[in-house]
């Protein structure tokens, strides 16, 4: 058994009046993929961005209760949340690299954390872009612009980019939802190479997804967590009705 | 039948407005020109005028055209900048930001003679510049600073809010993610801001004629001579012409002149714009 690395209690996340994830308990494992699924509106997208703090960027939200990190407080008033970030990366539903060179994308973290020389730069970008099985494709074209990538390559490259910082924790917001079969099943394939390195949450639509690539998964419904346990044993014999119903594909 | 009819006056009606306009534009331009071209002589722009030999130069102006330009947008520009930045990411009271953008809006409006009115109030008398070059430019920058804070404003909000997620999900700062991503992807909307900036800068005579002068006579720019540089910029020597002394074709040849030199700052606003976003 892995120890924790993120742990929930009675954790309460509202958007002004909405109250979009009710007492989460949950307990998420080192080194390991854990995915939420639920339908839409469910909040489990909301709960993977409590992690790294980035609702904090919309206006008029609040958090009651416990999420902690390696047993410190994610919510305490005296956090550092560009440290926190760096530990806990991010990669989103949408491919969003910058509008700069793909060298430029890769070094934009370590350069922000104050890496400045040359090679070091250079070590990191390479080793990150081999990180995200990317590098045989754009090796010879680094200082090109970035958008000229294709979709599957664009969210490689952002993965890269996550990758590059060293972070802990890894989490994905729908990341293949955008993309093609084949970059969808080259992105499957990284993060199951990932998890030795580091702990991976996916937010995912895809149920054949959670059960090709995570270890646990958690199923949200409106706001609240349903079911939390071992990916295969949910998928086989899940101890919720609602769970049963929504991964047969009865609603959702 | 009548389909096709309809399809084809519209398709007339809107050929025509092109044509008129664009034949309205070159006419003028043409017309600029060709009265002006002949009075534009190497003297012509390399002397001021002399009473006594007869002859007429606008060095002066010219010299006073840039002084205006470049002193009002090294000031107005990153103030604008600064204020358009501060109200589309820090500012949190919405009532504030729409309070300031339909105030912003409405200046950018108003007639640039009431400008004149504030700057002959402000700086030649407040705070005794008097009629000056310096004068007149610090009341060009309270009257460019709406037109930058806006077109500024418009264009970091076309920037994706994507990119600002991006940065900060990898532990970026959020100065430091508006220095390095939001700010290089809208370079397009800073030259567009000069460009219309600029534009408004070389083409006031009200203003300028009340805060800086009407001078022909070449002025020292000298830090320490400044506060007695006061002269005429080339709209205001245009008028000075066509009005006070009914030359005409010595203010053909300025218009020709404020011509070229409006060209040649677009283009090379939108040169260093290409080359800032390349590096």
């Amino acid at each position: 058994m892995s120890d924790t690395i993120i742990s929930a209690k009675n954790l309460d996340f509202y958007y002004g009046e909405a109250h979009a994830l009710k007492n989460i308990c949950l307990d998420i494992p080192e080194h390991n993929i854990t995915a939420l699924i639920g339908p839409s509106g469910c909040g489990k997208s909301t709960f993977l961005r409590t992690i790294n703090r980035m609702n904090d960027l919309i206006e008029g939200t609040r958090v009651t209760g416990s999420l902690s990190y390696r047993g410190e407080e994610i919510y305490a008033p005296d956090r550092d949340v560009t440290k926190l970030r760096k530990s806990i990366g991010m990669v989103f539903q949408k491919p969003n690299p910058f509008p700069m060179s793909i060298y430029d994308n890769v070094a934009y973290g370590p350069r922000t954390h104050g890496i400045r020389a040359k090679a070091r730069l250079d070590d990191i970008v390479e080793q990150s872009l081999r990180d995200a099985a990317i590098w045989d494709e754009v090796k010879d074209r680094l200082k090109k612009n970035a958008l000229g990538l294709s979709g599957g390559q664009q969210q490689r490259l952002c993965i890269a980019r996550a990758l590059a910082i060293k972070p802990d924790v890894l989490l994905m917001d729908e990341s293949t939802s955008a993309l093609d079969p084949i970059s969808t099943s080259k992105i499957e394939d990284l993060a199951m190479e990932l998890k030795k390195d580091y702990t991976i949450v996916i937010v995912t639509h895809n149920m054949q997804q959670a059960v090709r690539i995570s270890d646990k998964t958690a199923f949200f419904l409106l706001g609240e967590l349903i079911e939390f346990g071992d990916t295969e044993k949910m998928f086989s014999q899940p101890t919720d009705k609602r769970t049963e119903d929504y991964i047969t594909g009865r609603f959702g | 039948m009548k389909r096709k009819m309809y399809e084809i006056v519209g398709r007339i009606l809107l050929y025509g407005c092109t044509g008129l306009t664009v034949g309205l534009l070159l006419f003028i331009i043409g017309y600029i020109i060709i009265m002006g071209v002949g009075g534009i002589s190497w003297s012509f722009l390399t002397t001021s005028e002399s009473v006594i030999k007869g002859t007429i130069g606008i060095l002066p102006a010219i010299k006073n055209t840039l002084f205006v330009i470049v002193v009002s947008l090294l000031i107005s520009l990153p103030l604008g900048v600064g204020a358009a930045v501060y109200l589309t990411e820090y500012a949190k009271n919405k009532r504030f930001v729409a309070a300031v953008e339909f105030a912003s809006e409405t200046l950018a409006g108003i007639p640039s003679i009431i400008y004149a009115l504030v700057g002959v109030i402000i700086f030649c008398t407040a705070l005794k510049l008097q009629k000056t070059l310096l004068a007149g430019s610090l009341t060009l920058v309270i009257m460019i600073l709406p037109t930058i804070i806006r077109s500024t404003q418009e264009s970091l909000k076309t920037v994706p809010q994507s990119y600002r997620e991006g940065a900060l999900g990898l532990g970026s700062g959020k100065w430091h993610m508006i220095r390095t991503v939001v700010l290089p992807s809208y370079v397009d909307g800073i030259v567009t801001g000069c460009i219309l900036a600029v534009g408004r800068v070389i083409g006031e005579s009200a203003v300028l004629m009340y805060t800086a002068g009407m001078s022909m006579a070449m002025q020292d720019f000298s830090i320490d001579r400044l506060s007695g540089a006061s002269g005429a910029t080339l709209t205001v020597a245009l008028y000075h012409y066509a009005k006070e002394n009914a030359d005409f074709s010595t203010a053909f040849s300025i218009a020709t002149v404020l011509l070229i030199l409006t060209v040649i700052i677009n283009f090379s606003a939108g040169f260093l714009g290409k080359k800032l976003k390349r590096s």
